[in-house]
């Protein structure tokens, strides 16, 4: 096992993501991510015999084509961003998947839309889950809810990108980020030669050539790569389903939240039942596959989506239930966290 | 019999797309013969634009990297910093480097990054129909400047290999074309220094080639050829502008 510190989201996140092997870090700064390139920037020159490598990048569109380039070659690479910049490297997520290239994405969530504010939100879920770029393809993509679950999920962020030949983004948000647990830091992986890693191009010595190509040549050419990029996510989508579901049994009320509401909704629901109301929670882990399953054959109870947003997971979480108007949905915007007092509110209302 | 001359090696079967006094291809076939003299094949990955390039991938047999439009400079960041110990060729057209990717390609400068690139500088965008470069000559005509290139809506053309020149992290910086056999040879040349420094570790080093597009040019072919000597080579000027590779870095 790895030791336990007291960390803060961002810094725990970036020694876990070092330590998984990915020593390059392409980034451009904005709050509330900067901490991770700033993280890596320090860990080049205080950790030379670990072979760390960061560029500031000019933009967040040269920063997603740098990782692009260096995943490319078989090593791990990264980024970290917030909203406007993770809008910014959309077309290199298109093009990302669509090339098979595996790619690792902090999106450290705040609220829009324009230049908005640098305090906790969840309304990049649409970007992040539905897409984002042009074209069918999908993210894999995580929402961790603690420092701890951060650190793992990042580790494992890197071998399902290597895995299914995808990019992976970690939907993380301002509070996660920012906050110091203590935690304990995974150890060191023994990682994969670049040699192994499919299709890297590492010169093509002693094999055939390898490319990363995403240009089409006639209707026939690419239907087939888009169906080749379809059985992709299916396999995801099959194999990559991840949430957490408590007190599910007995619960007339069931809540639905990932990232830092869960952790709100959490303690509403320890309030809630202290006062005698069964409720339960859905905690969706991947949001991208979206775990329809744990929705699957619940009837005759009420569902409370609650997000930092307008609504925006609560769309799939009507598309997963048996009757949508089984489904509220309660949310806070512009940057404050409802307490779980105000949780506790919204559950009375449907008792 | 004797051959004089041969395929170069790494060139796979393929037929080019290219029309028919195109510059792209004679461009292509210098970097084929360069990575066969140089023994680059099985050492290089290629990073090529969008444009009418797109589909080089297909021409060389080693590991190739088809860029997002204008992304060119910043992928081959991403590999030449993953692994440095590989060569690593960055090609561009003039819309791909000195538009959509304008920022990309400053800050590779900037950086000082350790690899190569070639800019095919045609005055227009070739790939999808001729519409104006930030390289237009005033007055050229293009399909979104149907009266002619003018300042006062579109600014000025952009002289790249002097701009490179200005640029301490860029160790050469020279402006060729391809409109004659001594041309070529010349471009070859510039092209071969450009590879070597790279092996020798130094910054970026950059060669404009000034080719033609009789397509995008609505021009015959040796019209074509014409056009850049007597008129492109006025506001491009040949000829090496930066050649740092001896000072001390
Ligand atoms: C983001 C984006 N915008 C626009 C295009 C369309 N596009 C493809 S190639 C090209 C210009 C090509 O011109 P140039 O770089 O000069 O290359 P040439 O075809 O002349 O060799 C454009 C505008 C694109 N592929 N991607
Ligand atoms: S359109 Fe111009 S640049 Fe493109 S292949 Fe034809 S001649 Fe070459």
């Amino acid at each position: 096992m790895g030791e336990k510190v007291f960390m803060q989201g961002n810094q725990a996140m970036a020694e876990s993501a070092i330590r998984a092997g990915c020593k390059l870090f392409f980034g451009y700064p904005i709050t509330p991510s900067s901490e991770v390139p700033e993280y890596y920037a320090k860990a080049m020159k205080d950790r030379p015999e670990e072979n760390i490598m960061f560029v500031q990048a000019e933009t967040e569109v040269a920063a997603f084509n740098m990782v692009a380039g260096a995943v490319s070659t078989g090593h791990r690479a990264m980024t970290a961003t917030a909203g406007p910049g993770f809008d910014l490297g959309q077309e290199a997520m298109s093009f990302m998947s669509a090339a098979d290239l595996p790619a690792v994405v902090v999106e450290v969530q705040r609220p829009g839309p324009g230049d908005g504010e640098i305090l906790a939100a969840q309304g990049d879920y649409f970007s992040a889950v539905k897409g984002g770029g042009h074209g069918d393809y999908n993210n894999l993509v995580l929402a961790p809810y603690s420092v701890q679950e951060m650190c793992e999920l990042m580790q494992e962020s890197f071998e399902l990108a290597e895995k299914y030949c995808n990019p992976v983004v970690l939907l993380t948000d301002a509070t996660l980020a920012k906050m110091r647990e203590s935690v304990v830091i995974p150890d060191y992986k023994e990682l994969p030669k670049p040699e192994d890693i499919t299709n890297s191009l590492t010169g093509k010595k002693g094999r055939e050539a390898h490319k990363v190509a995403t240009c089409g040549d006639g209707a026939v050419q690419w239907e087939e790569f888009n169906l080749r990029l379809q059985a992709k996510y299916k396999r995801i989508a099959e194999n990559e389903v991840r949430y957490e579901a408590k007190n599910m049994d007995d619960a007339d009320i069931i809540l639905v939240a990932y990232g830092s509401m869960a952790r709100v909704c959490e303690s509403a629901m320890k309030m809630a039942r202290e006062e005698g109301i069964k409720v339960g929670m859905i905690r969706p882990i991947s949001l991208w596959p979206f775990p329809d399953v744990a929705f699957e054959g619940i009837t005759g109870k009420k569902f409370l989506v609650v997000e930092l947003s307008a609504g925006q997971m609560v769309q799939d979480v009507k598309l997963a239930v048996e009757n949508k108007r089984d489904v509220t949905f309660f949310g806070k915007l512009g940057g404050t966290t409802p307490s779980p007092k105000v949780v506790l509110e919204q559950i009375k209302k449907l008792v | 019999m004797k051959t004089i001359y041969e395929k170069p090696q790494v060139f796979t079967d393929a037929i080019t797309t290219y029309c028919g006094g195109c510059g792209h291809g004679i461009v292509g076939k210098l970097i084929a013969e360069l990575i066969d003299e140089l023994k680059l094949q099985e050492n290089g990955i290629l990073v090529w634009p969008i444009g009418c390039s797109c589909l080089s991938d297909r021409y060389y047999d080693m590991d190739n990297f088809m860029a997002l439009h204008g992304r060119a400079p910043a992928s081959a960041t991403g590999i030449k910093r993953a692994d440095p110990s590989k060569f690593v060729l960055c090609y561009q057209g003039d819309g791909d480097m000195v538009s959509e990717g304008m920022a990309e390609i400053m800050h590779a400068a900037i950086r000082s990054e350790k690899f190569s690139v070639i800019f095919i500088n045609n005055a227009i965008y070739g790939m999808t129909g001729g519409q104006m470069a930030p390289t237009t000559m005033l007055g050229q005509v293009a399909s979104t400047a149907p009266y002619g290139r003018e300042t006062l809506n579109s600014g000025y053309p952009v002289q790249m290999a002097e701009l490179m020149a200005t640029m301490p992290g860029v160790v050469y910086s020279e402006r060729v074309t391809v409109t004659s056999p001594a041309n070529v040879a010349k471009c070859k040349k510039a092209l071969k220094k450009a590879f070597e420094l790279q092996l020798e570790g130094k910054g970026l080093s950059f060669v404009e080639v000034l080719s033609p597009c009789p397509t995008g040019w609505k021009m015959a072919a040796t019209k074509s050829l014409d056009y850049i000597d007597e008129v492109l080579t006025q506001v491009y000027p040949l000829g090496v502008k930066k050649d740092a590779s001896k000072e001390e870095n």
